[in-house]
């Protein structure tokens, strides 16, 4: 299972990359798969102000339609425009090609609410179980 | 035989189970004077006295009337036809088609009342079909709330007073700011409307032709409603669209209307036809089912339901709609009917509507004391102003056989002695001036 060492998980199972003041977000590997062949994903609007753990996104696959959580409080800075035509990036490359959007991040304290790779793996084992 | 699978056991483990002492207190919440007074049935009857007992309830239908009763819902020929291919038993008993491997004629049978819808309509995309044509309103106007995540929602107040009605019913529960623009002089009132289309407006509604018949070119509020970012939603009568300007032509972005007139028997409360159709990108919002074209493993033409992710057995209590049916039989109908006519029989049945509607117009207007109104043009449907009270008017020509209109009073303030009269390609010229002969003798 890919689980990139430097993000920051939701038990959601989004994940965020952070630059700075700015967050790239994506579903992880292990959600793309569990949602199987992916056909469509909703994107935020671009400057949408998003709350930690508000809906901010949708992703329907062959088997389910699923909200996304936003993992940081902020503003919508980017959105993948690729993943109109090809969603199937999802699938393929969760956490480059694949990712949602970005956003600036308001609150630096929320951070520690978000697992780190070590936690996420671990909670990902639990669910296995 | 005993049709009650519960024995007095049965009954009392499960009150003793959710903690009712009795069925009365199961059924506490009910209001007293709802209830039933007695169970007490009267004696069974045999099949004859129940037919005898039924026509005779039938023959109180006022149904040898002659119809220019139009409102919504209107008299047109119905083809042989549609009656004989919508009672084939291969789609008559079909449950929904789920398994699309085993329901390709119906599959197919809906992809093709889409496809005639888009035709129609002029927009990209229909759904297979909704309950009728207040609901299909209904849902266009959820798809706008959505589509845009604003609140407002403008509506002309020629749109059906039913359909009016029936959005502010469903939406009762959502904070929804609506706002109804007067109609002037028979058409849309662009003065006020303006004043209220803003940055916060998810849609603007209309009619047309709209409830008083009134035929309106739309394009250029349209194009004001697109650029303050808000959808423009027409709810049509399909006949008119063999001439007027489709919904695609005017920029509408959701045309909906009732599909009754495409084949559909006038009953009392239906089953009628909700359509909806609308440009691609709204094409995720849509409720309801959609059937696509695809191809098998062998590369052969076939079809399924598409799109389903937006539908409440996969995306539950966030799905586009609670409506995960259609009114399939009502959407053959109406695909046999569009068939059957063609394009240029389709544009025919119109053109006669419009003349048969302008020669009664003549007709009536030569009657002493009547006005007919003409601030804008009509199609098949017209106002007419009586020197008297539309309601009385349209009692006492009952009584010489006339269905003659609707009286305007019921739905709209002020308007006690106007009628609204619908004059179909079934209404013969000699049909219309008897009805102007019996309205002079009623004045």
């Amino acid at each position: 299972m890919n689980i990139p060492k430097d993000f920051f998980y939701t038990k959601d199972h989004e994940w965020a990359r952070i630059e700075g003041k700015i967050a790239y977000v994506g579903i992880t590997d292990y959600a793309a798969h569990s949602l199987g062949d992916i056909t469509f994903v909703e994107l935020p609007k671009i400057n949408e102000t998003l709350k930690q753990a508000g809906h901010c996104a949708t992703v329907e696959s062959v088997k389910a339609a699923s909200d996304v959580y936003a993992p940081l409080s902020g503003k919508v800075l980017t959105v993948n425009t690729q993943l109109a035509a090809n969603p199937e990036l999802i699938n393929q490359s969760a956490y480059e090609k694949g990712y949602f959007f970005s956003m600036e991040f308001s609150n630096e304290t929320e951070k520690a609410k978000l697992m780190d790779a070590a936690g996420y793996q671990k909670y990902v084992e639990g669910i296995a179980e | 035989m005993n049709y009650i699978p519960h024995t007095p056991e049965d009954i009392q483990q499960m009150l003793a189970t959710i903690g009712a002492k009795s069925i009365d207190e199961l059924f506490k919440d009910i209001p007293e004077e709802l209830k039933p007074k007695s169970f007490n049935l009267p004696a069974s009857k045999s099949e004859y006295q129940v037919t005898q007992s039924l026509q005779k309830l039938s023959a109180k239908n006022a149904a040898g009337l002659v119809n220019f009763l139009g409102a919504g819902f209107y008299d047109h020929i119905i083809p042989a036809a549609v009656d004989s291919l919508s009672s084939r038993p291969e789609f008559y008993t079909a449950y929904t088609p789920y398994q699309p491997e085993c329901s390709q004629g119906w599959l197919q049978a809906i992809y093709e009342y889409q496809s005639l819808i888009c035709e129609l309509t002029g927009l990209d995309v229909s759904n297979a079909s909704l309950y009728d044509g207040g609901t299909a309103l209904f849902e266009s106007a959820m798809m706008a709330l959505r589509h845009t995540g604003r609140n407002k929602i403008i509506l002309d107040s020629g749109v059906n007073l039913i359909y009016r009605t029936m959005l502010y019913t469903y939406t009762s529960n959502l904070a929804i700011e609506f706002v109804e623009i007067p109609v002037a002089h028979g058409q849309s009132c662009r003065e006020e409307l303006f004043k209220y289309l803003d940055d916060k407006t998810a849609a603007v509604i209309f009619q047309n032709p709209n409830f008083f018949g009134a035929v309106d070119d739309y394009s250029d509020i349209v194009e004001r409603v697109h650029k303050c970012g808000a959808l423009a939603i027409a709810s049509v009568y399909p006949i008119s669209l063999g001439m007027l300007k489709t919904p695609g032509e005017m920029g509408f972005d959701i045309a909906t209307g009732e599909g009754q007139s495409l084949g559909i028997l006038l009953s009392f409360g239906g089953p009628y036809l909700g359509f909806m159709a609308a440009r691609s990108q709204l094409v995720r919002q849509m409720p309801g089912r959609i059937v696509g074209a695809t191809v098998d493993s062998d590369g052969k033409r076939g079809f399924v339901l598409t799109l389903q992710a937006r539908e409440q057995h996969i995306r539950r209590q966030k799905a586009t709609s609670n409506i995960c049916s259609n009114e399939a039989l009502c959407a053959l109908r109406a695909a046999v009917f569009m068939s059957l006519l063609g394009r240029e029989g389709f544009k025919e049945l119109a053109e006669h509507n419009y003349q048969k509607a302008e020669f009664a117009k003549e007709t009536l207007s030569r009657i002493n004391g009547v006005q007919v109104k003409r601030s804008s043009p009509t199609f098949n449907e017209f106002t007419v102003l009586l020197p008297r009270q539309a309601d009385e008017v349209v009692q006492r020509m009952i009584e010489k056989g006339f269905a003659c209109g609707f009286p305007l009073g019921r739905f709209y303030k002020g308007m006690d002695n106007y009628l609204l009269v619908a004059v179909t390609e079934k209404r013969t010229k000699e049909e219309i001036c008897r009805l102007a002969d019996s309205l002079e003798a009623v004045l």
